[in-house]
């Protein structure tokens, strides 16, 4: 018992010396707070934790060689359990503890709702993860910044691609009528309106698995349409596609990452050749991205989760904005998000005017002897 | 009015059409002769994209022309489907041929849903490709934007092979005694006829009719996977229906309208829409003419 009471006074002594110590450092440069706000519990915890393990390996390291400004930076999780009403409580939490910035959060619609609080406080919040297009495009959330494409971003690079490379005035929009397929084309059909440069020839969405397109390949020859852009899943597009090639048609074929698989290419076979579709862009070779992949594996002995790449993006250039910027004030970190070009492991990126990171995301890729080839 | 676009459409519904006929054929026949919907039919035509596609992948790699390999693979597709039809017939409908038709109709989905994942576990759900046997012949060559060469040789098969299976009913013993069969069951066995061999005879032809849409069906549009017999048997059986079911150039005729109704619908409304127009066209024709285009009512004497 004598032996045990021994034992506490030695650790409370320790204790408190390290409190003074720490606050020694303290008073000597405030920590820079990076709150980290997701789902850290409940269902979706599997989408929020690795966020939490990116900010901490990116924090200690950066710590270990001196921190940034010369202050240590300091983690603060917080949950938000994806849910919106608990989201606005997490945010109002962080800026209460002090936080400089927030790393999160994981979900659209807790993250949309969490935005307006820290918006009045001057807070900028960086989501791995959020893609609802709404939260950049609206406008509204002007101190929103994400690592991750926005659910548009593929119709509008396949757009853009469309008017500015290939140059086409008429364009047929397919579809599959599925979610993922429809959602995509009917964003397609509205940037290509809001971009005037060219008109929507045919909407039309096709039956699944039905066993022959060319009634759909018909009408496409007859709008005279010079690209079509196919909005779902490969078997359908390699059926279309060979359909037009049989017709004798030359209509380009542009369509997204549910066609860039080479499946595609197998099942399609020649007819696949010169066929454009968009995927997220190769990232796996960036030593960056090894590197992040394996301090996870060296701290938590287990394979990334969700988001991992794209929060250790975040955490990262969060932190050398802070640096860049020369302290954590609003204006300052704003300009310097938008500026200064950082390597984080998805590519080198800096963000545009509605928070989106340019670098970051898609590319057009083409069949060219058999194989995808991307596009520069 | 656009006609060369019309005609493009009318095409387009016509191989459409024939490509449900060829597997309609076998649908019609098997109801025909012992009244039960084989709902397994549209997975014989799947196993028989698959019987091809691995023969044709032996034989490409020893290097045969393309004539001999379409060939071969629809002669094994035609024999290896036979048997599984023979065999179906055999475990599944046989010992509840005198049960509620009911009882059958539940046997057949259990047996196609069997298929589907069978053919799911031993080869992959993966789309396949598969080789275009038919090649494109150059005289077809200035018809290619209207109709493709495999359309042509899908769209005669059809012709034939309702021609033949008409004559084989109208005019050969075993056509005498499947019709018989199809009449009256016990009357025909009292007679003589061996109505076992009638039934297997009738699979193992519609098996047959089914394997060599498969392979036809499947080299035109270049893949497969283990799921393909659905829809196309769906779509099949309905044209059956619509044809009068029982009919074998009532298969035909309700193909190739089924055909013309989704492509024309297609074409001059919306390819949205397909399904719901080619449905709507069966309820009308239902209403009207409650045994298909073709079919002959009978009425039940009490």
């Amino acid at each position: 018992m004598k032996k045990n009471a021994g034992k506490f006074i030695v650790a409370a002594v320790a204790s408190l010396f390290m409190i003074v110590t720490l606050s020694g450092i303290g008073l000597a440069a405030d920590p820079i707070k990076i709150g980290v706000a997701g789902a850290h519990s409940g269902d979706l915890a599997s989408y929020g934790i690795p966020t939490i393990n990116a900010a901490k390996i990116v924090a200690e390291k950066i710590n270990a060689k001196g921190g940034v400004l010369g202050r240590q930076v300091e983690v603060l999780p917080e949950d938000d359990v994806c849910k919106p009403e608990v989201a606005t409580n997490t945010a109002t939490k962080l800026i209460s503890e002090g936080v400089d910035a927030v790393l999160g959060h994981i979900c659209s619609g807790a993250t949309k709702a969490a935005m307006g609080i820290y918006k009045d406080s001057n807070i900028i919040a960086m989501s791995p993860s959020a893609t609802n297009p709404g939260l950049t495009q609206s406008g509204d959330y002007p101190n929103f910044y994400r690592t991750i494409a926005s659910d548009d971003a593929q119709a509008k690079l396949d757009v853009d691609f469309a008017l500015d490379t290939l140059k086409v005035k008429k364009i047929a929009v397919i579809h599959d009528k599925g979610d993922y397929g429809k959602g995509f084309a009917e964003f397609v059909k509205k940037f290509i309106k809001e971009d005037g440069r060219a008109e929507v020839a045919l909407f039309e969405g096709v039956t699944p698995g039905a066993v022959d397109y060319s009634a759909v390949v018909q009408k496409i020859k007859r709008s005279k349409a010079e690209c079509v852009i196919f909005g779902g899943y490969h078997p359908e597009a390699s059926k279309i596609v060979s359909q037009m090639r049989k017709k004798r048609m030359k209509t380009i074929f542009l369509s997204d990452d549910g066609v860039k698989d080479d499946t595609f290419i197998k099942v399609a076979g020649k007819y696949s050749e010169g066929v454009y579709a968009s995927g997220p862009r190769d990232t796996s070779k960036n030593a960056m991205n090894i590197q992040a992949i394996k301090e996870h594996k060296e701290k938590y002995g287990t394979d990334p989760g969700a988001f991992y790449i794209n929060a250790y993006s975040a955490a990262v250039a969060l932190l050398n904005a802070i640096e860049k910027a020369g302290s954590t004030d609003y204006d300052a970190l704003t300009k310097a998000l938008k500026t200064e070009w950082v390597e984080t492991p998805i590519g080198k990126i800096k963000f545009d005017d509605r928070g989106d990171a340019i670098g970051a995301g898609f590319s057009v890729y083409q069949v060219q002897n058999g194989v995808y080839v991307e596009l520069k | 009015m656009d006609w060369e676009y019309f005609w493009e459409l009318f095409f387009g519904g016509l191989t459409r059409g024939s490509i449900y006929a060829l597997i309609a054929l076998g649908y019609t026949m098997v109801y025909g002769i012992i009244e039960l919907i084989n709902f397994a039919h549209g997975e014989i035509y799947m196993i028989g994209a698959f019987t091809a596609l691995i023969v044709t992948g032996v034989l490409t790699l020893l290097g045969w022309n393309h004539i001999a390999i379409l060939v071969l693979a629809a002669l094994a597709a035609v024999v290896y489907s036979s048997a599984y039809g023979y065999t179906i017939e055999k475990i599944a409908y046989k010992p509840l041929r005198n049960a509620p038709r009911l009882s059958a109709l539940i046997s057949a989905i259990g047996v196609s849903l069997f298929l589907q994942n069978y053919v799911l576990l031993v080869q992959t759900s993966d789309f396949l490709p598969f080789p275009a046997l038919i090649p494109d012949f150059d005289f077809m060559e200035p018809f290619a934007h209207i109709i493709s060469s495999p359309e042509i040789v899908i769209l005669i098969t059809t012709t034939i092979v309702m021609i033949l299976l008409t004559i084989m009913i109208k005019f050969t013993r075993i056509g005498k005694a499947m019709r018989a069969t199809a009449q009256d069951k016990t009357m025909a066995a009292l007679v003589g006829i061996n109505v076992n061999r009638v039934v297997s005879v009738t699979f193992v032809v519609g098996s047959a009719t089914a394997a060599l849409g498969g392979v036809l069906i499947a080299s035109h549009i270049g893949q497969i996977n283990f799921y393909i017999g659905f829809i196309a048997g769906i779509k099949a059986f309905v044209a059956a229906v619509l044809g009068g079911i029982g009919s074998i150039p009532g298969a035909v005729l309700g193909s190739f309208v089924l055909g013309w109704t989704e492509s024309f619908a297609t074409g001059y409304i919306s390819s949205d829409y397909e399904d719901v127009f080619a449905f709507l066209f069966l309820v009308f024709i239902l209403i009207f003419r409650p045994a298909g285009i073709l079919g002959r009512s009978t009425t039940d004497k009490v």
